[in-house]
């Protein structure tokens, strides 16, 4: 076996049959750090590299990360291999954010297609580019987050400002065959309008060969995990965006050349 | 193949009337047959077994009466009122007097029964004392194996108080020669033969036995030929006029001869299906490819112009509506074993021929359409899949399943097509095979196939090794030494293996009984007369007339099996966390499980009134003491959190149903313990035993007469269904779960497998969402899984169900192996349904 087999990184979960997160039938191997603290984050036991202690109401407190070799991995990873072939699913990559380890991205990535399975990252793309590069010869599928245009509103909410984002979406855009997707999180306060939305839609249009356009509506499914870490949830009072919203800001975002849709 | 058969195919008004006309009222129990079958019976007494049997058909058919319902298109009813049902006093009939005043109020699937018919069945019943199956078959078992069954070790119930049913006839025969075409084969055979032959005797009495059977079946459709043409005559409606004209003129022709269209293969068949199941009770009498021996007539019509597609699917779904007219009284117990009035009709679409093309059909959309039509419990609906099956057809398919109505089963002809060749069928006759009744193969027409022989629990053997072979102070079992004192987990493994084995012997020595008590007391010519070779061999299907003879008794109880080995092996011999002494003792106390308010309330109530019966002082405080130590169960404290320690320490261990290899591998071979002893064994009628693996819904009534086991389960509560993991103890989706399960041999166990899956509807959402649940079940199946099927519904709708059941008269779900309305299952069954894990959120 050969030594990027023996690649260790950091994960906190590997999810069988997710069935509603691009192509196929998927597993989905969340890794853990992440660069960003989006104030809404569903997962944020991914946040922080290092491993935790989660306490949800009614069960055992859990530890929250370990760390694996690629082949541990991968031996999960191929027990569903029948699936992926009947669908055309396979691995995705998410997190936190796979690029914070990029080294053992790039084995796994580089394994699964070795198994001759399909690979998906869903990213914040914050990172340098000759780190997102490294993925790319081992990458199918790339669903990159734009989560606003403004630089500095993204930085209010997300921590970080976008510019290193969006030229990361035009080079990967332009320069791979990766398949290239952009996913929206609709968030009321941050992005929920329908001039903040076109402005994404707008670029998105503009990268080459971006198709799809993917309009995630914000759901609290992980105020609990807050409350588990020891944190504070930020959007406490905050009300998820409703149908006839989303379906606003759909129409705002068809008026351009993109395939879009609400949800994954 | 046509094309154009993907179209949708719109429902005709008149099926929602037949339907709501048909569940107006609850079922009704008529005596008709039961008082005509004893009339005949009481004038034969001096004749052949075969010769009653027939002559008895004739005379039931002669005067029982008939009925067409309104707007039906295809008739023939068994019973006056709507799914009422006849008494078949030859083959038990003490359950049903004894039942007589709670019938009609029992939990599952009630029956009317009035006075009148209480009077004259009582009457009836005297003549059967000591002449029925049951009463034969019980002076046949050795003294052990009654033992074995008093104690619910296994439970032969099916064949021992019923019918045996369970068989697909030569439909296509009916349809292509009619019954007069067989008369004249019988002759035929009876004309070859010479009157010095040894068998002369035996054989002339069937074959006259078939004539007089079919013979009877012609005569029967000309009744309702003439009862036809009086409502005609009688009708003002020029419509419906015209359309019992054509009923009239239908069963004139049909069955007698061969059907010429469409419309009457429609008639010619339900005559067959139904007559079936006035000759014996035995249910899951199965139509089986009614999409390949329908599609010539269907065709030819098609191309000719003699009909449209839009009537086509109306007869169908006439049809679909029938299959739920038929109905069938058990005992109580039998009535929880197979919840929710199961007939067990199962019909197949899809799969291959003999020469191995596929050959889905423009009938095999249009039966899932048919489902769709009609949303009812029967057919069992079925669908082959293999590598060549249309993916429009899987994903019609998915649809039906969407519905939430449980239908279809899904089989994988990639593996029944080699498991039955490994039990010596032609390649050409298992590329044709179908299910019968919940999930076991044959080949239609040759197959006597005895499919569900019995229930095997295989968690009770496991109980004999905790208590050396004593199960409630009798010696059930045999000697294999105290537990505490084995050495290593192969000693403790081995032993259960013996009472394994030992209990296998019993079981086969029951079914062999009851296989003789029908040969001698109940063979059945008429069902003969379409079954192959038994007019060349001059004997009847229970003589050993078919072609294929096969015992198949379903083992169940796999997960918990595995589970509890593999938690004995870790924590008494492995990490030593535990002795098996304590590990005993916990479970003797049902691992110091409290008992619920309410029934630690009911026994303090019984204790404090017998205590003042023997004019003992009660006080208040005294109660409280007693309700204190009811709930707990008689166990002190101390030693209750020491039993529920250790089944925190159970639940740590890996289960069943994870997609964890080294605990699969221990599933396989714990199915072999029961798969592979039973090959040995052979039945009366010249054929082997195979195994099943499936519980129908007998998880639940048997696993209430079941101790706590080693994986943790409580006593009394449900085994786990199927060969699927136990409730709620898979947790990581359903992939991983039908890893666990294609990790067993499924084709050893040719008798069928069962696996259950219960899914969100946000699972199945859009084209996108069936394609990939398709992709599941392909993907399952290419690991050789067996069987597959699903139970689309929200968990909250069902507790909604259970609370207003009102609300919910039609809700089907998958029970087991097949559909049933929810609110008519008792309500632990309804439990068990919510427990199983949810899947695809």
């Amino acid at each position: 076996m050969e030594t990027y087999w023996q690649e260790q990184g950091r994960i906190f979960d590997i999810q069988k049959y997710s069935i509603h997160d691009g192509l196929g039938i998927r597993t989905i191997v969340f890794l853990k750090g992440c660069p960003l603290r989006c104030r809404w984050c569903c997962n944020p036991e991914s946040q922080d590299y290092a491993v935790q202690t989660m306490r949800l109401p009614g069960q055992a407190a859990k530890s929250v990360g370990r760390d694996v070799t690629v082949q541990e991995v991968m031996e999960e990873v191929m027990k569903d291999r029948p699936y992926y072939t009947r669908s055309n699913g396979g691995l995705t990559l998410s997190g936190g954010e796979c690029l914070m380890q990029p080294d053992f991205s790039a084995a796994l990535l580089r394994a699964a297609h070795a198994q001759g399975i399909n690979t998906a990252i869903e990213t914040t793309a914050f990172a340098p580019y000759e780190t997102m590069e490294k993925l790319l010869p081992y990458l199918d599928y790339c669903l990159m987050d734009i989560k606003h245009m403004d630089s500095g509103k993204h930085r209010e909410f997300t921590g970080q400002p976008n510019e290193r984002i969006l030229e990361n979406a035009f080079r990967v855009a332009s320069s791979t065959n990766v398949k290239l997707s952009i996913r929206v999180p609709v968030v009321p306060p941050f992005n929920g309008t329908v001039e903040e939305i076109t402005e994404i839609a707008r670029f998105a249009e503009r990268l080459p060969g971006v198709r799809e356009l993917h309009l995630l509506p914000y759901h609290r499914l992980g105020q609990d995990k807050y409350a588990g870490l020891g944190r504070t949830y930020a959007l406490e009072q905050l009300e998820p965006p409703t149908q006839g919203m989303m379906q606003k800001l759909l129409e705002a975002a068809q008026q351009f050349n993109l395939e879009c849709q609400i949800g994954g | 193949m046509d094309h154009g058969y993907t179209e949708y195919i719109e429902k005709s008004d008149r099926i929602p009337r037949l339907i709501s006309h048909l569940f107006e009222k609850m079922p009704a129990i008529e005596a008709d047959r039961a008082v005509l079958i004893t009339q005949s019976y009481r004038e034969t007494e001096t004749e052949p077994v075969i010769m009653r049997r027939a002559k008895a058909f004739e005379h039931i058919l002669k005067y029982i009466p008939i009925v067409i319902r309104p707007e039906e298109l295809v008739v023939g009813s068994a019973t006056i009122a709507p799914r009422g049902c006849q008494v078949f006093p030859e083959f038990s009939f003490e359950w049903l007097e004894s039942e007589f005043d709670t019938i009609a109020t029992r939990d599952a699937d009630p029956f009317s029964i009035s006075e009148d018919t209480k009077r004259s069945l009582h009457e009836v019943f005297q003549y059967w004392k000591g002449k029925t199956t049951s009463e034969l078959a019980t002076s046949y078992m050795a003294p052990q194996t009654l033992i074995a069954i008093e104690h619910n070790m296994f439970t032969p119930g099916n064949y021992f108080y019923n019918g045996v049913g369970h068989v697909t006839v030569s439909y296509d025969k009916v349809l292509r020669i009619g019954y007069e075409g067989i008369i004249q084969e019988a002759q035929a055979a009876l004309d070859q033969m010479s009157l010095g032959d040894a068998e002369y005797s035996k054989k002339s009495q069937f074959l006259q036995a078939v004539m007089i059977s079919c013979q009877a079946a012609i005569q029967y459709a000309y009744r309702y030929s003439e009862l036809a043409a009086r409502e005609a005559e009688q009708c003002t409606d020029s419509v419906r006029r015209a359309e019992l004209i054509q009923i009239s003129q239908n069963c004139a022709k049909v069955p007698a001869k061969g059907a010429t269209s469409f419309y009457e293969a429609c008639q010619s068949f339900w005559f067959v299906q139904m007559l079936l199941q006035i000759e014996s009770n035995g249910h899951s009498i199965s139509p089986g490819r009614f999409d390949q021996y329908m599609y010539p007539y269907y065709k030819k019509d098609l191309d000719s112009g003699r009909i449209t597609r839009e009537f086509a699917q109306e007869l169908m779904d006439c049809i679909w509506v029938k299959l739920n007219d038929l109905n069938k009284a058990r005992d109580h117990a039998s009535a929880e074993g197979f919840a929710g009035y199961g007939m067990f009709q199962n019909l197949i679409a899809g799969g291959q021929n003999g020469d191995g093309e596929d050959v889905t059909n423009d009938l095999s959309f249009m039966s899932i359409q048919a489902c769709m039509h009609v949303m009812l419990p029967q057919p069992s609906f079925s669908v082959r899949v293999w590598n060549k099956t249309p993916h429009e057809f899987l994903m019609r398919a998915a649809e039906l399943t969407r519905t939430g109505i449980g239908l279809p089963a899904y089989y994988n002809d990639e593996v029944i097509i080699p498991a039955l060749m490994n039990r010596g069928l032609t390649l050409q006759d298992a590329r044709e095979y179908n299910i019968i009744g919940c999930v076991e193969p044959q080949k239609a027409g040759k197959t006597e196939g005895w499919h569900d022989a019995a229930f095997y629990n295989m968690c009770r053997p496991l109980e004999l090794v905790f208590h050396n072979g004593m199960d409630e102070g009798v010696k059930v079992g045999i000697d294999t030494g105290n537990v505490e004192d084995m050495e290593t987990f192969d000693a403790f493994y081995d032993a259960y293996k013996k009472q394994n084995h030992y209990m296998l012997s019993l079981m086969v020595n029951a079914d062999n009984a009851i296989d003789v008590a029908h040969a001698e007391r109940c063979p059945l010519p008429f069902l003969s007369s379409m079954v192959e070779d038994c007019i060349g061999r001059g004997k009847s299907v229970q003589e050993g007339g078919a072609v294929y003879n096969f015992t198949g008794p379903q083992g169940f109880g796999i997960a918990n099996m595995t589970d509890s080995l593999y938690a004995i092996k870790t924590l008494v011999y492995d990490q030593k966390k535990v002795t098996m002494a304590e590990y005993k003792e916990a479970m003797d106390h049902n691992f110091g499980r409290q008992l619920s308010p309410e029934d630690a309330a009911e026994i303090t109530k019984a204790l404090a009134r017998r205590l003042v019966d023997q004019e003992v002082e009660v006080d208040e405080e005294r109660i409280r003491e007693i309700y204190q130590v009811a709930k707990a169960n008689g166990v002190p404290e101390e030693k209750r959190l020491k039993y529920e320690a250790l089944r925190a320490m159970i639940e740590e261990v890996p289960k069943y149903g994870n997609d964890i290899p080294e605990v699969d591998q221990f599933a396989r071979d714990v199915a072999y313990t029961y798969t592979k002893p039973l090959e040995q064994y052979r039945n009366p009628r010249g054929g082997w035993y195979q195994a099943g693996l499936y519980p129908v819904s007998a998880n639940v009534p048997l696993g209430a007469q079941t101790g706590a086991t080693p994986d943790g389960r409580y006593a009394h509560t449900p085994v786990a269904d199927g060969v699927g993991p136990a409730s709620g103890r898979d947790v990581h989706g359903p992939t991983a779960a039908a890893n666990s399960v294609a990790a067993l041999d499924h084709a050893i166990a040719s008798n069928g497998t069962l696996f259950n899956q219960k899914f969100h509807p946000s699972a199945l959402e859009g084209t996108e969402g069936l394609s990939k649940f398709v992709a599941l079940i392909r993907g399952y199946f290419d690991q050789k899984g067996m069987h597959m099927q699903f139970n689309v519904v929200r968990r909250e709708t069902l507790l909604d169900a259970q609370a207003h059941p009102e609300n919910y008269k039609t809700l089907v779900v998958r029970v087991a192996g097949y559909s049933a309305l929810f609110t008519t299952l008792s309500k632990s069954l309804q439990d068990d349904i919510i427990r199983r894990t949810e899947q695809g959120i």
